[in-house]
């Protein structure tokens, strides 16, 4: 579920509508989103899920598999 | 009614070159959020002559400088007008004193209002900006930002920072649709300006080609045009409103 909520949001705030999203896809290797988007993208999954992800934790995601899991865990603890 | 429906932060709202510009963007149509540490009465005063141009006004009590406060008053316009399209960082100050005297904590004070609080404010605002793909920020520089000027160096290292931190942030955010511009205004009337000694009032004066101290409603005229939609091409600027003097 929040994998999937965060393809939506990645899709509709990139405008990606035909890419190939996967857990293991990456946002600035795989879709070439550069930073000011990513940080965008992770704005709008603040603002869905009404939480604050802190810049030590955006660094350590590899791939956006890492973001619904810590999205899962900050949600659910 | 260039401004119609639009709502605009102006920071140190309530006095001088703030209250200028506040009532000129009322006067263009923008409902107008006044921002300072002033006694109730003068913000009192100054959104009641707001009121009067046809426009919503209300104050907010709030120190720029202090983060959580900045936050809160953001999020209160925020929740009530449901976005920001134009913010002035225009709060300022002056611990004036030469280098050799001046002491730390008017140093600090000094950059932690004009220039941390232009940070603070921007990067609270910003994020609605960018997600409604629109914005108009202008930020209150001087012209001693840009030459310098004896007994200033806390002041004028503050404004020259906002001049760098303009062209940093119009780079970041113009493709989001948010434009940022700066105004460096010279030797204006205001009660700031009122206190300085004679002597370096007229040592000014020998300085500026036009010939004359400026008004505070012609930078107002200057940072209104930074907002409208004529200057859709201008960011990152620091436009000098000072009649010649930083030439």
């Amino acid at each position: 579920m929040y994998f999937e909520k965060i393809t939506e949001i990645i899709r509709d705030q990139l405008g990606l509508e035909d890419a190939k999203i996967e857990r293991e896809t990456s946002l600035m290797k795989d879709l070439e989103v550069d930073s000011l988007d990513a940080v965008e993208v992770i704005m709008k999954i603040e603002d869905e899920f009404d939480i604050e992800i802190p810049d030590e934790d955006i660094n350590a995601f590899k791939n956006l598999g890492d973001i619904a899991d810590y999205v899962k865990n900050k949600k659910e603890g | 009614m260039s401004l119609k429906g639009k709502s605009a932060l102006v920071t140190g709202g309530a006095r001088g070159i703030g209250k200028a510009i506040a009532l000129k963007l009322a006067l263009n149509g923008a409902d107008i959020i006044v921002n300072d540490v002033a006694d109730i009465e003068t913000m009192k005063n100054t959104v009641d002559e707001i009121k009067k141009l046809g426009v919503g006004c209300e104050a907010l009590k709030a120190d720029v400088s202090n983060e959580s406060e900045v936050k809160d008053m953001v999020s209160y316009i925020l929740e009530k007008y449901g976005k920001i399209d134009i913010l002035i960082n225009n709060a300022g100050i002056t611990r004036d004193g030469l280098l050799v005297k001046m002491k730390e904590s008017d140093w600090q004070l000094v950059m932690d209002v004009n220039l941390k609080g232009v940070f603070l404010c921007t990067k609270s605002v910003i994020r609605s900006m960018m997600s409604k793909r629109s914005g108009c920020i202008v930020n209150i520089s001087s012209v001693v930002g840009i030459t310098g000027n004896p007994g200033q160096a806390n002041y004028s290292a503050s404004k020259a920072g906002i001049i760098g931190f303009t062209k940093s942030a119009a780079k970041e955010v113009g493709s989001k649709g948010v434009r940022i511009n700066a105004v460096a205004p010279g030797f204006i009337y205001t009660d700031m300006t009122d206190s300085l000694p004679e002597a370096v009032k007229s040592k000014f004066l020998e300085n500026i080609p036009l010939g004359r101290y400026g008004e505070a409603e012609e930078v107002a005229d200057v940072v209104l045009f930074l907002c409208e939609e004529r200057s859709r091409y201008i960011t990152g600027q620091t436009i000098p409103v000072d009649g010649g003097l930083a030439l």
